[in-house]
């Protein structure tokens, strides 16, 4: 059991009649770091509670570094770093009373100051956990969660309400830790996030696993590279078929009168659709393109984009 | 002791100490009250009484000399139109009326109890003035002891209410601030134990409970003379098993709930019938007969009940033992029960 680090198998969770996670099949190997991804409400922040031993399935099982809930609780809670949703840390204690107090937890542990350092936090170390800003606030938690040297991390949303200069300090924090070889699952409604810090990333969707595998394949698996979105100035009944039939077009959506265009060539469907809109006298009033992302993996599998799902 | 434990503790104090509201309320407001009290009901030396003379008879001279001789009295002589509006405005409080020598009618409000004192005491003056002996000799001996007064019986149940309101407010809404805040949660996701973590609200809990009763009863008996007749070290020992009792109350209370507003609201269904039946400001005894075993049974009657003993009559702990164990039952039972129905998360 050396190199997975996190192991569930048909995991099953209902709140009443709303079943969060269904089936739910898992295999996190040890230094990756593993990403859930999926809307609010898919059955992330549920599954990894499960996986912290912080709540009970009501089916499946869960082996985590080898070990089980069950009988290997004190030992586990030893290994694993955890930082929970919403959690807010006591506003009286300073950010060094705050991470010395979670040292005192763990039996081995880092250094209170080093970990301070690594959280680029030494000049707030005698302020109050109240004075600080939510990115602050959010790198005091992960101190919290690193500081008893996990070997297996556990970040729930880390970055959600968090500016994009907060975003990107913490995508720092993240990465220098799975350099040193480290275990990290996270999840995120941020497909971004995602891309930028995950080897490989699961998308959640009404508590099941639809896709799992590194961004890049899940990128590739929907045939096409590039997006080409675009809006009419006049409302019209474009026929999906022909602009199906457009050189390079893979797939074709719409939400009400915004367009888009999965495209595997971009310089040959540019020019395809612009003629063809030119044919049929219908003037543009907007174009733009972009490489594909997790989000339109999201959206070609559910039909939904992430952020309105 | 332990890092952890020891953490946790100073966790408790820091957040107890950058709380200026929390400190003023347990530790200042338990001695501005006493200092109110104190003015408000402090013993009065003797008062005099304020006594009208009406009539123009030679009887009316003897009279007035007979009170002035008695002492305690404020007599002058009006006329009835002036006496009788002194009299409805209560600046005396029985009106002397000596109609011929010989005489005396005495004109005040039957209702009004310093009238009716007023004129057995004016009677009784004029009487003797005027001759009357008594057939059995009587001598008086004032007993004004410390420890009779008002403020002697409020600073026993001001400490006792100061226990409760600290064990049940400073356990409750830290532990269900924390529910609230998912901290709970996340020291339940750390290998804290949980032990230490409720260890931790009861060691701080003992030693601020020694500042408070110190600078209570240091105050009292400082300012107003209040007495410690027993043991010190069984006024701690009480004061130290009701602050547990009380301690095991607020987690109780804050077993399951998950707001402050929740938690609230259960701590006054808890508190406010002890503040009015348990003899914070006036005797239980004045309850009826019939409720009188359940005022007996509740934890903060048991705590008043006991340290008055202690303070007033320096009874030793033997004497309190039916209240010690009424105290120790309390602390027994509900520390069972939160720990049964707690809630970490």
């Amino acid at each position: 059991m050396t190199d997975t680090a996190l192991a569930i198998r048909a995991l099953h969770k209902s709140y009443g009649d709303v079943h969060a996670v269904t089936n739910l099949d898992l295999s996190v190997t040890s230094g990756e770091c593993f990403g859930l991804l999926g809307p609010n409400g898919a059955g992330k922040t549920t599954t990894i509670e499960i996986c912290e031993g912080l709540l009970e399935p009501d089916s499946g099982d869960v082996e985590v570094l080898g070990m089980r809930w069950q009988t290997n609780e004190r030992t586990l809670r030893e290994h694993l770093g955890i930082q929970l949703q919403e959690t807010q840390l006591s506003e009286k204690l300073t950010v060094t009373e705050t991470v010395r107090l979670f040292r005192s937890f763990f039996q081995a542990g880092r250094e209170v100051a080093d970990v301070i350092a690594l959280v680029q936090l030494d000049e707030k170390s005698t302020a109050r956990v109240g004075t600080l800003s939510g990115g602050q606030k959010q790198r005091l938690a992960i101190a919290c969660a690193i500081v008893g040297d996990p070997k297996l991390l556990f970040l729930d949303e880390p970055t959600t309400g968090l500016d994009p200069q907060s975003r990107r300090q913490l995508w720092e924090l993240i990465d220098q830790f799975r350099t040193e070889g480290r275990t990290v699952l996270l999840t995120t409604h941020y497909m971004d996030e995602a891309e930028r810090l995950c080897d490989r990333v699961a998308i959640v969707d009404h508590g099941k696993v639809i896709a799992l595998d590194t961004p890049r394949a899940l990128i590739a698996s929907i045939g096409a590279e590039h997006v080409v979105g675009f809006t009419l100035e006049v409302e019209a009944a474009l026929d999906d078929q022909a602009l199906r039939a457009l050189d390079g077009v893979s797939a074709v959506r719409r939400d009400n009168h915004a367009f888009e265009l999965e495209s595997t060539e971009l310089r040959r469907t540019v020019p395809a659709l612009l003629a063809f809109l030119e044919r049929q006298r219908l003037p543009l009033a907007e174009l733009h393109t972009h490489s594909a992302t997790l989000e339109d993996v999201f959206v070609s599998l559910t039909g939904r984009h992430l952020r309105d799902a | 002791m332990r890092d952890s434990l020891k953490q946790l503790t100073l966790t408790r104090f820091r957040e107890f100490v950058r709380e200026p509201e929390a400190l003023f309320w347990s530790l200042a407001f338990p001695i501005i009250l006493s200092i109110g009290l104190g003015i408000a009901f402090r013993n009065r030396p003797a008062e005099v009484v304020q006594v009208a003379i009406v009539g123009d008879s030679a009887g009316a001279a003897p009279a007035l000399d007979a009170l002035r001789k008695a002492g305690g009295f404020a007599a002058e002589r009006l006329d009835s139109t002036r006496a009788r509006l002194a009299l409805r405005t209560g600046k005396v409080a029985v009106v002397v009326n000596i109609p011929a020598t010989g005489r005396v009618e005495f004109e005040y409000d039957d209702t009004r109890p310093d009238s009716r004192i007023a004129r057995v005491l004016a009677n009784d003056a004029i009487q003797r003035g005027a001759g009357r002996a008594d057939p059995i000799p009587a001598t008086e001996r004032y007993v004004r002891d410390r420890g009779s007064r008002y403020i002697d019986f409020v600073v026993p149940g001001l400490l006792g209410m100061g226990l409760m309101g600290n064990g049940v407010w400073g356990i409750g809404f830290a532990v269900v601030d924390a529910r609230r805040k998912r901290l709970l949660k996340r020291f339940m996701a750390t290998p804290m134990s949980r032990a230490e973590y409720l260890a931790s609200f009861l060691i701080s809990r003992f030693v601020l409970l020694v500042i408070e009763v110190l600078m209570l009863v240091g105050f009292a008996a400082l300012a107003f003379g209040v007495p410690v007749r027993g043991s010190w070290l069984q006024l701690g020992a009480i004061c130290a098993l009701g602050a547990l009792a009380f301690c095991a109350v607020g987690l109780l209370i804050a077993a399951r709930p998950k707001t402050i507003e929740g938690a609230n609201g259960l701590m006054n269904l808890a508190m406010l019938p002890m503040w009015i039946l348990s003899g914070v400001f006036f005797s239980s005894e004045n309850f009826p007969s019939a409720i009188q075993p359940v005022i007996q049974a509740l934890p903060l009657t048991a705590v008043n009940d006991a340290l008055r003993a202690n303070m007033l009559r320096g009874a030793g702990l033997d004497v309190v033992g039916p209240e010690l164990a009424i105290i120790l039952a309390w602390a027994a039972v509900c520390f069972v029960l939160a720990l049964r129905l707690f809630r970490w998360r």
